[in-house]
């Protein structure tokens, strides 16, 4: 296939991922809307002590019976949900695969037409972002069941696909030679994995925000700040990595490491502000909300940063093609 | 009595705090982490203006607009160090204090940690199985065996009565504190760096050279302890300066490449060496750096006075107007021509293309059709001899720019020059000649010590904070009961239970596996 072809593939793909997000969402948000409801606080801690013996296999006929918590505390188990609802959630899932295999076929068909990394300009740069949100929201489906993040997550993506189309399109294209270096693969890959984990924390604590003590379809509080801070806890060392290795490349083509370029400054502010939200949650009297809000200014930084910065702002990171 | 003495007699009475006290007071609230929060806060905040406001070292020229534009305001951002955000006092008190409180913070937390690690695990609970996460294994491991199993796991081991006890992730402290300690040494190697370090932005024009001396910078910004004698003795020649750019689709004109051909002597006595400067690749001889980091281009110019002799003679470097095209305004200085000095402004167009309203423009950024557009020449006193200082990009200030006499203005302008081509000047005031396109190159040359700790300390912070984050502390502890062990396990860290589920039923599997298949 010729470079035009791939990257009209490319462009192709992107609406189909759109499309399937879309379509995951509304399936999601099925599953929300007649699924059962979940008690608030108080009510949760006393549901979840609910044991699941695992049954761990053993040589001869010693079977042991672990007593250990349900691996998941996230989905407590308590009235069964509608059958609706479950088989919403399991559509929906599906849909989510196969957007972000959409997703994945776009960034990869881009980066073949391109001959590049497919990261250099903010197009290219939203949609990857996007595919590593919802990489992160699948990711940790796998192991715990996070499908309530769903419908929040597909919009998320929804959007930022949309913009990215609507907003930011460049077409294929070679990009300036200050981006023609094999720091692009480290530096932006480390930011955009971050990013989409910081998006996953930050549809959290909007749902943590939104989702009051009492009785809601939403999982409970604590639920809700445990997945945020889990997910903040991977992307906060990654991110720290993300500067670091900008810092790098930064010595390499600009004659400094660090040179308060505004793109320097934001993503100092976002780390700082992300820093703040890991002590504000062992401080005592800034748990919960009060730590959920400063985790959603770190991530308004964040996104700022990622679009504010090239629009409003410019500096030497303005590569952005808009 | 003074009423000073007074109080002062009264005081440590009434609220008990003396001097000491007090200091004791002020440390215990710096080092809180409620305090430690805020000036984080303070921090980020304290950075927006750094990078809304234009930054004295970053754009210069934003700044120096924004005192045309609005003085007053310029004032008072000058006056609250707004143009330095990032070496200002206000910034240094934030980030010091903070970093105080760090110190405050890593000292006593050191201490525990040092006792902490030799401290062996705690005696076992009586009933193991109440523990968060538990298991009961029949016919399991024998009290050694199992402790044998634990170790093997990695985990620290005390064994008692029928009881083990074990912890591991250790690793967690220690990844906090010796993050903590990094951005300490991170902010030490920047401090040192500025210190002892030193940039320099300096333009050499093709066929032209530059050396690593004070005096040869067009902006040199030294830290305070750089003597002029520490700059590395070398020096470089560009031979050829060559660009490539995308020809066809949409992002026709962009450039692809930029390559300065160099011949550098690194010291005055070595021989020189060919080296290729490109963006991404810095040139670096003895911990200097040079970047190549911006290019344009000087068409070359012949001025002949009235009495017939070349007052000037030699490329000029232009100022591009537009990036895309690369359309730059260049300034001609003659102030040895006779009978007047003549000056002259001109547009250079690197491909050159007629439009329909007769003005031409510059199409491509390349230099496939190179012509110089004159937009005026003039002749008087350019005031180059009364010891100002002038821009090498502006003909004159605009007070002696209105005392000049036109000579070639408006609708007067001849058509664009190319190469070879020149322009007669009326009345006989002389003769302005385009004889040829040389580009120039704008070099950053940098020396910085901190680098190489401050990547060093960056890459301990790195680690060290995935180690603090995702490493748990947690204890496992055993009971043997004849053919009966039971097994318990918690996690010692708020919010990292969730995977902790997994791990436990591995333990567990180790534990009651045989002994063939401990891992």
């Amino acid at each position: 296939m010729s470079a035009e072809q791939l990257a009209e593939l490319s462009d192709l793909t992107v609406l189909a991922a759109v499309l399937l997000y879309v379509l995951a969402m509304i399936a999601f948000a099925t599953e929300l809307a007649f699924g059962r409801f979940i008690a608030g606080k108080t009510a949760a801690r006393a549901a979840r002590p609910v044991r699941q013996p695992v049954t761990v296999g053993a040589a001869g006929d010693d079977a042991v019976k672990v007593d250990g918590a349900a691996p998941e505390p996230v989905a407590p188990e308590s009235a069964p949900p509608s059958r609706l609802a479950e088989r919403a959630g399991t559509v929906g899932l599906a849909l989510a695969w196969l957007g972000w295999a959409a997703n994945l076929a776009a960034i990869v068909t881009r980066g073949l037409a391109v001959g590049r990394w497919p990261w250099g300009n903010m197009y290219e740069f939203v949609v990857a972002l996007c595919f590593a949100a919802v990489t992160a929201f699948l990711l940790t489906q796998l192991r715990h069941n996070v499908r309530f993040l769903g419908a929040f997550v597909m919009v998320t993506a929804t959007l930022g696909l949309g913009a990215a189309v609507k907003i930011f399109y460049t077409a294929a294209g070679p990009v300036v030679p200050a981006l023609n270096s094999y720091w692009i693969a480290i530096h932006v890959t480390a930011a955009i994995i971050a990013s989409g984990l910081f998006a996953m924390a930050g549809v959290a604590g909007v749902l943590y925000l939104v989702r009051g003590d009492g009785m809601s379809r939403l999982p409970s509080r604590e639920d809700l700040e445990r997945v945020a801070h889990r997910a903040i806890v991977f992307a906060f060392p990654l991110w720290t990595f993300a500067v670091i290795a900008g810092a790098l490349w930064a010595d390499r083509a600009w004659g400094r490491y660090w040179g308060w370029d505004p793109k320097e400054v934001w993503s100092f502010i976002t780390w700082v502000a992300y820093a703040a939200y890991l002590h504000a949650r062992v401080t005592a009297g800034w748990r919960g909300k009060a730590a959920t809000v400063v985790q959603l200014v770190a991530f308004a930084c964040l996104l700022f940063n990622l679009i504010g910065v090239n629009i409003f702002v410019g500096g030497m990171h303005s590569y952005a093609d808009v | 009595m003074s009423v000073r003495e007074l109080e002062r007699e009264q005081s440590p009475k009434q609220a008990g705090l003396g001097p000491v006290g007090w200091l004791r007071w002020a440390w215990r609230t710096l080092t809180s982490m409620k305090t430690a929060l805020i000036l984080l806060f303070l921090l980020a905040l304290g950075s927006v203006p750094g990078s809304l406001i234009p930054q004295r070292g970053v754009d210069p020229d934003k700044v120096a607009r924004l005192y045309d534009e609005s003085p007053a305001l310029a004032e008072w951002y000058d006056r609250l160090q707004l143009f330095e955000v990032f070496s200002s006092t206000w910034f240094a008190a934030v980030y010091l204090l903070l970093f105080t409180s760090l110190i405050g913070c890593i000292i006593p937390r050191t201490m525990t940690y040092l006792r902490e690690l030799r401290r062996r695990p705690p005696a076992a609970p009586k009933n193991v199985t109440k523990l968060p996460h538990a298991a009961v294994i029949e016919g399991g491991p024998s009290l050694e065996e199992a402790a044998k199993r634990l170790r093997g796991l990695r985990f620290r081991v005390v064994t008692g009565d029928g009881w083990i006890s074990a912890e591991k992730g250790y690793l967690r402290e220690t990844g906090n504190l010796f993050f903590h300690i990094a951005l300490i040494g991170i902010l030490f190697a920047i401090g040192a760096g500025s210190l002892y370090g030193y940039r320099g932005n300096v333009l050499v024009v093709e066929g032209d050279g530059f050396a690593n001396t004070v005096a040869a910078y067009d902006r040199f910004m030294p830290g305070s302890q750089v003597s002029a004698e520490s700059l590395e003795p070398f020096t470089l020649h560009l031979d050829d300066f060559t660009v490539s750019y995308q020809v066809a689709g949409e992002k026709r004109g962009q450039a692809l490449d930029y390559t300065a051909h160099l011949k550098v002597n690194d010291r005055p006595d070595a021989p020189a060496r060919d080296v290729e400067l490109k963006v991404n690749t810095p040139l670096e001889i003895d911990g200097t750096q040079t970047y190549l980091i911006g290019n344009g281009y000087a068409p070359v110019f012949r001025v002949t006075d009235g009495k017939g002799q070349v007052a000037f003679e030699g490329p000029v470097p232009c100022l591009i107007e537009d990036k895309a095209t690369m359309t730059s305004g260049c300034v001609v200085k003659a102030p040895d021509a006779q009978p007047s000095q003549l000056g002259f402004l001109l547009r250079f167009l690197p491909t050159s293309v007629p439009l329909t309203d007769g003005n031409h423009a510059s199409a491509f950024p390349g230099e496939l059709n190179p012509e110089v557009q004159l937009l005026g020449a003039f002749s008087g006193d350019l005031g180059l001899r009364n010891g100002q200082p002038q821009s090498v990009y502006e003909l004159a200030p605009p007070e002696t720019l209105k005392k000049l006499k036109p000579l070639l203005m408006g609708t007067a302008v001849p058509k664009p020059l190319a190469v070879g081509q020149s322009v007669e000047l009326p009345e006989g005031a002389g003769k302005l000649e385009f004889t040829g396109v040389k580009q120039w190159m704008t070099l950053q040359v940098a020396y910085d010590p901190g680098r190489l700790p401050a990547l060093l300390f960056a890459g301990l912070a790195v680690v060290s904070i995935a180690a603090s984050l995702l490493i748990r502390r947690r204890r496992v502890f055993v009971r043997v009961k004849g053919e009966t062990v039971e097994v318990g396990g918690l996690t010692r860290t708020e919010g990292s239970a969730a995977g902790f589920a997994e791990e436990f039923a591995d333990i567990v599997k180790v534990l009651s596996a045989g002994e063939n298949d401990v891992r």
